[in-house]
């Protein structure tokens, strides 16, 4: 049974399209067929992000208003033969997204696909509420940060009353924590917020977090999702996370601060 | 304690002013996302109430709607400043 699985987060520039591409193609690498929709009408991005933008003909529009069938619209990406995407229209206003629309697409992709990753806009607008409102589960991406925090509990709050699943009585979205641009150096200096306290606020079952990396400019230089470049502390830790959302038991490995040298042997713990 | 430690004392940690600050305003959104639809305009016609009446700002009047067993408990908490 096919799942559709939203990326939000309230808050723009937090790592949503990152973490969509990221966990699209974590997915596809563990075996599963995946596609990540993308729901932000106007500004699109995540084809650039994974690397397909000049492959784009049709979009999500498109399809929905019967200008292309969906596997015209589909793209599959080049790094992986299980990982597509369904790009966002560049130039159409967001009112031409529709419940009905939204909902047959979706629909026809849960035919063909085990995961359906909806890579949200920012804001709590029609994009973002069309992202979520189908959703089975939700990866809420949260920065360490008081306004991120903060849009992160509205978003839960929204997913709690404003869903499909909330709105017919269903089970609710199951719901997972995701903290991107981490940085254990500052949560000891005192300057960032610690992910357990987040956790705590926002009370949601934690997937993980990303530390901070150069590696994401530079994969999303190269337009290759994050978590295939092997070997750097992203990936490895987006690799993780998307184990332990698929309920693999996974250590976490990027929560400490490692000193070194002199000063880290005068001052360390 | 570590010798970073003392150091670190004498400055108030922006870290946990974070949280402390996020406790309070995630509980608050929680208590009015719970309430029912009507809760935020009737606060807001409360307020307009009390404050046509006294001097009275918004800091100084905390309304509050606490569920109890079977029941619903409006509190209305108005620190009313000398004239």
């Amino acid at each position: 049974m096919a799942r559709i699985v939203v990326v939000t987060s309230g808050k723009g520039g937090v790592g949503k399209t990152t973490t969509s591409a990221a966990f699209g193609a974590g997915l596809a690498l563990k075996g599963y067929r995946t596609v990540v929709v993308d729901f932000d009408i106007g500004l699109r991005n995540l084809d650039l992000i994974m690397g397909c933008e000049r492959r784009v003909v049709y979009d999500f529009i498109n399809v929905i208003h019967g200008e292309a069938k969906l596997n015209q619209a589909l793209i599959k990406t080049k790094q992986l033969d299980n990982l597509y995407i369904l790009p966002a229209s560049q130039t159409r206003d967001k009112d031409s997204l529709t419940e009905e629309g939204v909902m047959l697409v979706l629909e026809e992709l849960k035919k063909s696909f085990d995961y359906i990753i909806c890579d949200s806009p920012a804001g709590i607008e029609r994009g973002a509420h069309f992202a979520m409102y189908f959703a089975d589960e939700a990866i809420i991406v949260t920065n360490p940060e008081v306004s991120s925090v903060r849009d992160s509990d509205r978003i839960l709050g929204i997913l709690a009353s404003k869903s499909m699943r909330a709105e017919r009585n269903m089970d609710p979205v199951q719901e997972h924590l995701l903290i991107a641009r981490y940085s254990p150096k500052r949560v000891i200096d005192g300057d960032m917020l610690k992910f357990d306290d987040v956790q705590e606020l926002l009370d949601v079952p934690f997937l993980g977090a990303i530390p901070e990396s150069d590696s994401v400019l530079l994969a999303s230089n190269r337009g290759v999702p994050v978590i295939l470049d092997n070997k750097t502390d992203a990936a490895e830790a987006y690799m993780d996370a998307v184990s332990r959302f698929l309920g693999e038991e996974v250590p976490h490995r990027f929560l400490q601060h490692h000193r070194k040298g002199f000063f880290g042997r005068l001052f360390g713990s | 304690m570590r010798l970073i430690d003392y150091f670190r004392s004498s400055k108030r940690n922006s870290a946990v002013q974070a949280k402390e600050r996020l406790q309070v305003i995630i509980a608050h959104g929680r208590s009015e996302r719970n309430g029912p639809d009507y809760f935020p305009r009737m606060k807001q016609d409360l307020l307009a109430v009390i404050k046509k009446y006294t001097h009275a700002e918004t800091d100084d009047i905390k309304v509050t709607l606490e569920k109890e067993g079977n029941y619903e408990i409006l509190e209305l908490n108005v620190t009313i400043p000398p004239e």
